[in-house]
C-alpha cells in the first residue's frame, strides 16, 4: 500500500499533537499529575522483574540464598556470568539461535517477497486460488502442525538436524500477504517504462520494486527474526541433541540441572535476553511503526 | 484485478531480444511473463511444510499411528469419539478457556490504559514504550526463568513483598487455585506490549477535530475520553480482543516450562495435553484428533467476531 509507505515515512517524526498535547487530558494540573503517577507506577511494575533479575545475577549464590528483601546486602560479583560463559553451552545455544534465526529470516524473506511479487503482478492461472489459500493459511496455528511435521521429519530422517528446525519455519503466509498488499500499492507506470526498455521481470523486481519496498521488507525481516529467535515449541520437539538446541530450548531443557542456583539462572536469562533488546534499541522506530501500520508481529 | 495489465502488455511487446537471443525464448517468456516462476519457491515450501502436514495430520487422526510402533491401522472416527469421552480433554479445555478469560481481559484493558496514558503526551515517550514493550521481545524461557525466581516460595520477590507487608506467603505455583492466575500475570507482563503498540498507533491516527471541538465546548477530560476517544477506538478494540483470544487459546510454551501443567493438572491447557499424548504417550493418531477438534474450535472465534460486528453495524 502506498499509504503504508507514506505513514512509514511520515511517522518518523512523532505527530505534533502527541508531544505535550492538552487534547486528552485538558489543561488541568490534577489529571496530568494523576496520569503521570499512573504511568510511573506501571513502568516500575513492568521494569521490576528485570531489575530483580539483574540484581540477583550479580551476587554470589550464597548471598542470594541468605539475603532478605534488600538485595543490596550481598557483595557485587560477576561469578555467575563467568561460570556460565565457562561452561559454554549458553554460548553454543546462542550461536545456534543466531545461525537458525538468520537462515530462517534469509530464506523466508527471499521466498516471501518473490511470491508476493508473483501474486501481485502475475497473470498465471490459479493466482487467485493461491492467494485465497495463502490467506486461509494465516489462520492455521503452527501448533496444529507439530505432530504431523514431526512424523514428516522422521520420514525424511531429519530429526535432530538444523534443517529440521529451519525448513518448516520458512512458510510465512502472513508475510506474503503483507508484502503482496504493499506491492499492490506501487504504481505500475514505473515498471512499465523499464519493461518497454526490455528489462526482464526479475530485473524489474530487483531494480525497481525492491528498492521501493525496503522499509516493509526490513520490517518483515525483523519480525521473522524475532519470531524465529523466540520460537519454542517446534525446535523443542525436533531437537534432542543439546548441541543443536536454540537458546530458549537449551535453557528450558537444562535449567532443571542448575535451577536451584538462581544467580546463574538469572545471569543466563539476561544473557539470552540481551540480543533482542539490542535489536529493539537499534530498530525501535521501525518496529513500532510496522506494528502500527500492518499489525505485524502478532503470534 | 488491474494488476494484470502491464504483464499482458509485456508479453505482447517483448519480442525484441535484448541481451542474448536465447534468454528471450518462448519458454522464458511463459515462465517469467506470467509471474508463475516467482511463486514457485513458496509453492514448494508451502506444499511441503503446510499442506502436507495438514493432510497427513487429518489422515493420522483416523489411524492408531504411534511413535513406537511401525504398524498403522485405519480406525475411522474412533479417536474422535474417544476424545469426546476423555475427561482429560474436557479438563484441559476448561483450563484453556479459563486462562483465555483471565488473561485476555487484562491484556486488553491494561494495554488500553497504557496507550491512553502514554498518548496523553507526558515527556519520555521513548522510555515508556521501551518499558512496556521490552518484555515482549524476550524468549519464553527467559520470561519463565525470571518469574520462576519471582514466584520462588521462600526467597522470591513476590513472597518477600508479602512478608514485609506482614502477610502470609502464597504458593504461587504450588497452590491449585492460584497457579493459573500466576501464569496469567506472567503472560500479561510478557505480551501486553504488543497490544499496547496497536492501541498507541490507533490513538495517534485518530483525527483530533472531534476532540478539539468538544474541548472548545467545555467538555472535561473524562467526558471526552468516554464520549469521543473510546468510541473511536471500538474497531481497534475488536481487533485487539480477537487477536488476543486467539493467542491465549493457543497457550502452551510458558505453562509447559513453568508448571508442566501442574499442580495436579490444574494448569494443563489443551495443547499441552496434545503434546503429552503424542510425544510422551506416543499416541500420534489420538493427539492429531484432539488437535484437529481444538482447531475447529479456534476457527469459530473469528466467525463469532464477524457475526457480532455485522450485527453492530
Amino acid at each position: 500500500m502506498s499509504a503504508t509507505a507514506a505513514t512509514l515515512r511520515t511517522r518518523r517524526r512523532p505527530p505534533r499533537e502527541t508531544a505535550g498535547s492538552p487534547l486528552l487530558l485538558g489543561h488541568g494540573r490534577l489529571p496530568r499529575a494523576l496520569a503521570g503517577t499512573a504511568l510511573v507506577v506501571l513502568a516500575v511494575l513492568w521494569l521490576l522483574p528485570f531489575v530483580w533479575a539483574v540484581i540477583t545475577s550479580v551476587q554470589s549464590e550464597e548471598d542470594v540464598n541468605t539475603t532478605g528483601l534488600s538485595p543490596f546486602k550481598g557483595a557485587f560479583t560477576l561469578d555467575a556470568y563467568q561460570q556460565i560463559l565457562e561452561r559454554g553451552n549458553v554460548t553454543l545455544w546462542a550461536f545456534n539461535s543466531f545461525l537458525i534465526s538468520a537462515l530462517v529470516t534469509l530464506i523466508t524473506v527471499v521466498v516471501s517477497t518473490l511470491a508476493a511479487y508473483g501474486l501481485s503482478r502475475g497473470t498465471f492461472r490459479g493466482r487467485k486460488a493461491l492467494l485465497g489459500v495463502t490467506v486461509a493459511a494465516i489462520m492455521v496455528p503452527p501448533q496444529l502442525l507439530v505432530v504431523p511435521l514431526f512424523d514428516q521429519m522422521t520420514l525424511f530422517n531429519l530429526v535432530d538436524t538444523y534443517a529440521a528446525v529451519i525448513l518448516p519455519q520458512v512458510v510465512a503466509p502472513m508475510m506474503v500477504f503483507i508484502l503482496k498488499r504493499f506491492f499492490d500499492g506501487i504504481p505500475k507506470e514505473l515498471e512499465e517504462a523499464a519493461r518497454i526498455d526490455g528489462a526482464s521481470e526479475l530485473r524489474v523486481f530487483r531494480s525497481i520494486v525492491l528498492p521501493l519496498s525496503r522499509p516493509i521488507v526490513a520490517a518483515v525481516a525483523i519480525f521473522v527474526f524475532i519470531g524465529a529467535w523466540n520460537n519454542f515449541m517446534w525446535p523443542f520437539v525436533v531437537t534432542n541433541d543439546p548441541d543443536l538446541m536454540t537458546l530458549p530450548v537449551g535453557l528450558a531443557t537444562v535449567k532443571d540441572a542448575y535451577g536451584i542456583q538462581y544467580a546463574q539462572s538469572m545471569a543466563s536469562a539476561l544473557l539470552a535476553a540481551l540480543p533482542l533488546i539490542v535489536v529493539f534499541l537499534l530498530f525501535q522506530r521501525r518496529i513500532v511503526n510496522s506494528v502500527a501500520t500492518t499489525g505485524l508481529g502478532g503470534s | 484485478m488491474t494488476t494484470t495489465a502491464p504483464l499482458d502488455a509485456q508479453a505482447r511487446t517483448s519480442s525484441p531480444p535484448v541481451s542474448g537471443g536465447g534468454r528471450r525464448s518462448a519458454l522464458g517468456r511463459i515462465r517469467t511473463g506470467n509471474g508463475l516462476v516467482f511463486v514457485l519457491p513458496f509453492l514448494l515450501v508451502f506444499g511441503l511444510f503446510m499442506v502436507w502436514p495438514i493432510v497427513q495430520g487429518l489422515w493420522m487422526s483416523l489411524t492408531d499411528r504411534s511413535l513406537a510402533l511401525r504398524d498403522t491401522h485405519f480406525v475411522g472416527f474412533d479417536n474422535y469419539t474417544e476424545a469426546f469421552r476423555d475427561p482429560d480433554v474436557w479438563s484441559s479445555l476448561g483450563n484453556t478457556v479459563f486462562f483465555t478469560v483471565i488473561s485476555s481481559v487484562p491484556l486488553v484493558l491494561v494495554a488500553l490504559a497504557m496507550a491512553l496514558l502514554v498518548h496523553s503526551g507526558l515527556a519520555g515517550q521513548w522510555a515508556w514504550r521501551l518499558s512496556f514493550f521490552a518484555p515482549y521481545l524476550l524468549p519464553v524461557t527467559v520470561v519463565t526463568m525470571i518469574w520462576t525466581w519471582l514466584y520462588q516460595p521462600e526467597l522470591g520477590m513476590a513472597n518477600q513483598l508479602l512478608d514485609t507487608l506482614g502477610m502470609a506467603p502464597v504458593g504461587w505455583l504450588s497452590d491449585e487455585s492460584v497457579a493459573m492466575w500466576s501464569v496469567a500475570a506472567l503472560t500479561v507482563w510478557w505480551t501486553v506490549g504488543f497490544n499496547f503498540l496497536l492501541y498507541l498507533a490507533a490513538l495517534q491516527s485518530l483525527p483530533a477535530t472531534f476532540d478539539e471541538a468538544a474541548a472548545l465546548d467545555g467538555a472535561g477530560a473524562w467526558r471526552r475520553l468516554w464520549s469521543i476517544t473510546l468510541p473511536q477506538l471500538r474497531r481497534t478494540t475488536g481487533l485487539v480482543a480477537m487477536l488476543q483470544i486467539l493467542a491465549s487459546l493457543k497457550v502452551f510454551d510458558q505453562i509447559y516450562i513453568l508448571t508442566k501443567g501442574g499442580p495436579n493438572g490444574s494448569t494443563r491447557p489443551v495443547l499441552e495435553y496434545v503434546y503429552d499424548v503424542g510425544f510422551t504417550g506416543y499416541r500420534l493418531g489420538y493427539a492429531s484428533a484432539v488437535s484437529y477438534l481444538f482447531f475447529a474450535l479456534i476457527i469459530l472465534v473469528p466467525l463469532v467476531q464477524l457475526r457480532l460486528f455485522r450485527r453492530e453495524d
